[in-house]
């Protein structure tokens, strides 16, 4: 954003005319960048033939954004931005921070009349004031939500740092319930409240936590040993198969075959540590990477065990601990058994609390190994290796222990998947998820537990939340998917926060050593790409 | 001999790749002295420091260490034996706590000594105290070679390798460094084996020393003999004492 303007006219020009400039420029340069990309367009017509079509109106659109966006940033927002860092004269204080100017009470007791008003009134609001402004009204809705908790947020920010771990566990342990309780409400029925909270346990919540725990997993290999692995979606699927042959095949219990899941995971782990123990860096990377498409294209073309492309159905649902089942038809159905309502709602809501309890094992193991001489030497070995050797640290066994640790979580979570799912396809594990998890590592800040969690959190529950988006169809026609736009979301937050904070939501590492008081390292004592 | 050999390199011929870096060398440490190697660039004193751990490994010729023969065991396994080394570039470990790094140290007795021994390592470089809990990657280079010397020490080492502990420091920096080793080797009787191309320095502190010219022991004797050398004095010395 450096402006390019030498200084002597700049003292000549005032921020309108500069940004009057600068919108021109910025005007041609979206112009000729777009004009091939938006304003043209190749189609098939009904007889096959490739034809031209021209969207002149889009284009002009996308460049007088470009030119309003640059204008407006140059005349208010970089002014706006130079005030902020200059002290009032007569007080010596800086200006009040936007924060504090963005999230103000009364602003706040708005958005939350106006959130429960829209809610009340969400059924009706088609009839009344027809489909597209009532898709316009839902967004709002949304939005003031979103403010609503961002100035709690805001407020009680010191507080929420302080007690971030129990927080957030306790936050999680009481979602389902929080959930059900709100559903029920708002249709004045316990069954419709069960209904309507599987979209919010199941879409959203089992399927953060599964990523929160495979970016938890990856982590020990990435985050603590320094290995870099782009092929972990591997140790996922044997999880995930290993779990549909045992259990569709022998009828063995979840119970038992978890701990077989994560064994097999950790074997295939150390499977794939023993070559790449000289490797390091990209070269890792790239082994990696083939292993995990080798694994892939095992299960696609081993037919006879995995059903190919196919992939394995009927795979058994979880049982409450062997004491009750989940199938309506049996005779200790938890409905039967408690003397409920029939719903497909208990199973998911059980399912959130084993993969809870999974993330949650997961991040205990790390915390713990991480004061163990397991971890120590694991965040050894990423710093220097050779330092490692000299001191009597065996890299080759610490290596593999950290290969075989995280693909044991990986199995873990791909067990669960298959439950979950009741059916599982090579499909599902592709490149893409392995660099889905790692995107959210990095994001999170490698070694950062609770940064991970949250990069999964946005980014997961980022991507779901596109589904919501239907108003959108009323702005970009009926043909409009957000969630196709899912990748897109993905890159831009990255670019984002690489810009923003280069090592990650949480890029300090908590040490393990104390003498007296506890004290984060900040990252920016550390220079970039080390560690 | 009256003392007992502790570290013995009878012979050694290491080579990178076909190049060979070290040419038949014997050297001895003996129990209780600081031996000295000094020689000038490129002349194989890092390749033998290296090689006595087992990276890159000797194709011919012995290390024994304490009556066993070391040549051709594993890095780690070389300092489990208890001999500790603070390396060319003393490498440690820059994303953790000065504390962490002496705990990494003290790895190979599960911490069971590492209170006391951090205590001691304090003693001797106060200044790493003032610096526990920020990270190795922030200190400056004198207090990283100190940390360095300072988690080699955490070992509790019969043996202590010092790969040119005065590279780019201070002269004063150097001098406490120097202090340091002598005051350990004075109090406690530690052995050390030393390679420098501070010469002055480095023979001042050693009871003996060696003098390497590629890939050769060339000369060797006391500290002070080699001082007086001509021959050392014209090639390492010239250019003004430190």
């Amino acid at each position: 954003m450096a402006v390019t303007v030498s200084s002597e006219r700049d003292t000549v020009a005032s921020p309108v005319q500069r940004a009057f400039r600068e919108a021109l420029y910025a005007g041609a340069i979206s112009l000729g960048l777009f004009v091939l990309f938006i304003g043209l367009k190749t189609d098939q017509n009904i007889s096959n033939q490739l034809i031209l079509v021209t969207r002149w109106w889009l284009l002009i659109t996308v460049v007088v954004l470009t030119m309003l966006g640059r204008f407006f940033y140059i005349a208010y927002g970089q002014p706006f931005m130079a005030n902020q860092k200059i002290a009032n004269v007569a007080t010596g204080l800086l200006p009040a921070s936007v924060a504090s100017r963005f999230f103000l009470l009364p602003a706040f007791i708005g958005a939350i009349v106006l959130a429960v008003v829209l809610f009340v009134f969400g059924g009706a609001l088609p009839g009344l004031v027809g489909d597209g402004l009532a898709g316009y009204l839902q967004f709002l809705r949304a939005l003031a939500v979103i403010y609503a908790l961002a100035c709690v947020i805001f407020y009680f920010r010191a507080y929420i740092h302080d007690n971030f771990t129990k927080l957030g566990v306790t936050a999680l342990v009481l979602y389902p319930i929080l959930v059900v309780g709100v559903l029920s409400l708002m249709s004045w029925s316990f069954v419709g409240g069960l209904q309507g909270s599987l979209k919010w346990i199941d879409n959203f919540g089992i399927q953060i936590l599964i990523y929160v725990m495979l970016a938890w997993g990856l982590n020990i290999v990435v985050g603590l040993a320094g290995l870099l692995d782009l092929g972990y979606v591997a140790f996922y699927a044997v999880g995930a198969y290993a779990y549909a042959l045992l259990g569709s095949h022998y009828g063995l219990s979840f119970w038992i075959l978890l701990p077989a899941a994560g064994a097999m995971a950790a074997f295939w782990g150390v499977m794939l540590g023993f070559p790449v123990l000289r490797l390091r860096g990209d070269y890792l990377a790239i082994v990696t990477l083939a292993f995990g498409e080798i694994i892939r294209l095992v299960l696609i073309n081993w037919r006879e065990v995995t059903n190919g492309s196919a992939g394995i159905s009927g795979i058994p649902k979880v049982t409450f601990f062997g004491l009750m089942t989940f199938n309506s038809t049996d005779p200790n159905y938890i409905g039967k058994v408690l003397h409920i309502a029939q719903s497909s709602a208990y199973y998911k809501i059980f399912l959130y609390y084993l993969i809870l309890a999974l993330a949650l094992l997961t991040a205990f193991v790390t915390i713990r190994l991480r004061r163990m001489p397991v971890g120590r030497a694991w965040e050894a070995l990423r710093e220097d290796e050779i330092a490692c050797r000299s001191l009597g640290i065996n890299t080759t066994t610490t290596k593999l222990t950290a290969f075989a640790t995280g693909a044991m979580f990986g199995g873990f979570a791909g067990a669960f998947f298959s439950a979950r799912q009741g059916f599982v396809s090579p499909e599902s594990f592709v490149f893409l998820e392995s660099a889905i998890i790692l995107a959210i590592v990095v994001l999170g800040g490698m070694g950062s537990l609770v940064g991970i969690a949250v990069a999964a959190m946005v980014m997961i529950g980022g991507t779901e939340a596109l589904r919501e988006l239907d108003f959108l169809k009323q702005v970009f026609g009926k043909d409009f998917t957000p969630e196709l736009y899912r990748m897109l979301l993905f890159g831009m937050a990255m670019v984002i926060v690489m810009l923003w904070k280069p090592r990650g939501f949480v890029g300090s590492r908590e040490p393990t050593a104390f003498l007296k008081e506890r004290r984060a390292v900040s990252s920016s004592f550390t220079k970039e790409g080390h560690g | 001999m009256a003392e007992t050999t502790l570290l013995d390199i009878k012979g050694v011929e290491t080579y990178y790749g076909n190049i060979k870096a070290l040419n038949g060398v014997n050297v001895h440490v003996n129990q209780g002295e600081i031996v000295a190697l000094i020689g000038a660039n490129g002349a194989g004193k890092s390749t033998l420091m290296m090689t006595i751990f087992g990276a890159p490994r000797a194709r011919a010729g012995t290390i024994t260490f304490a009556g066993t023969d070391i040549t051709q065991m594993p890095t780690h396994e070389i300092a489990r034996m208890r001999i500790a080394q603070s390396p060319e570039g003393r490498r440690i470990f820059p994303r953790m706590t000065v504390m962490e790094n002496l705990q990494m140290g003290a790895g190979l007795d599960n911490l069971k000594h590492y209170d006391e021994d951090a205590e001691k390592v304090f003693t001797l470089f106060p200044r790493l105290k003032e610096r526990i809990a920020q990270r190795g990657g922030t200190l400056s280079g004198g207090e990283q070679q100190m940390l360095s010397i300072g988690r080699a020490l955490m070992a509790r080492p019969k043996l202590l390798l010092l790969d040119e502990p005065s590279l780019g420091l201070a002269p004063l920096i150097v001098k406490q460094i120097f202090d340091a080793i002598r005051e350990l080797n004075r109090t406690q009787g530690l052995t050390v084996f030393l390679v420098e191309q501070n010469a002055f320095g480095a023979l001042k502190l050693a009871t003996r020393g060696y003098v390497m010219v590629n890939g050769n022991v060339t000369m060797s004797g006391t500290g002070k003999d080699l001082l007086a050398n001509p021959e050392v004095r014209a090639a390492y010395l010239e250019g003004g004492h430190h």
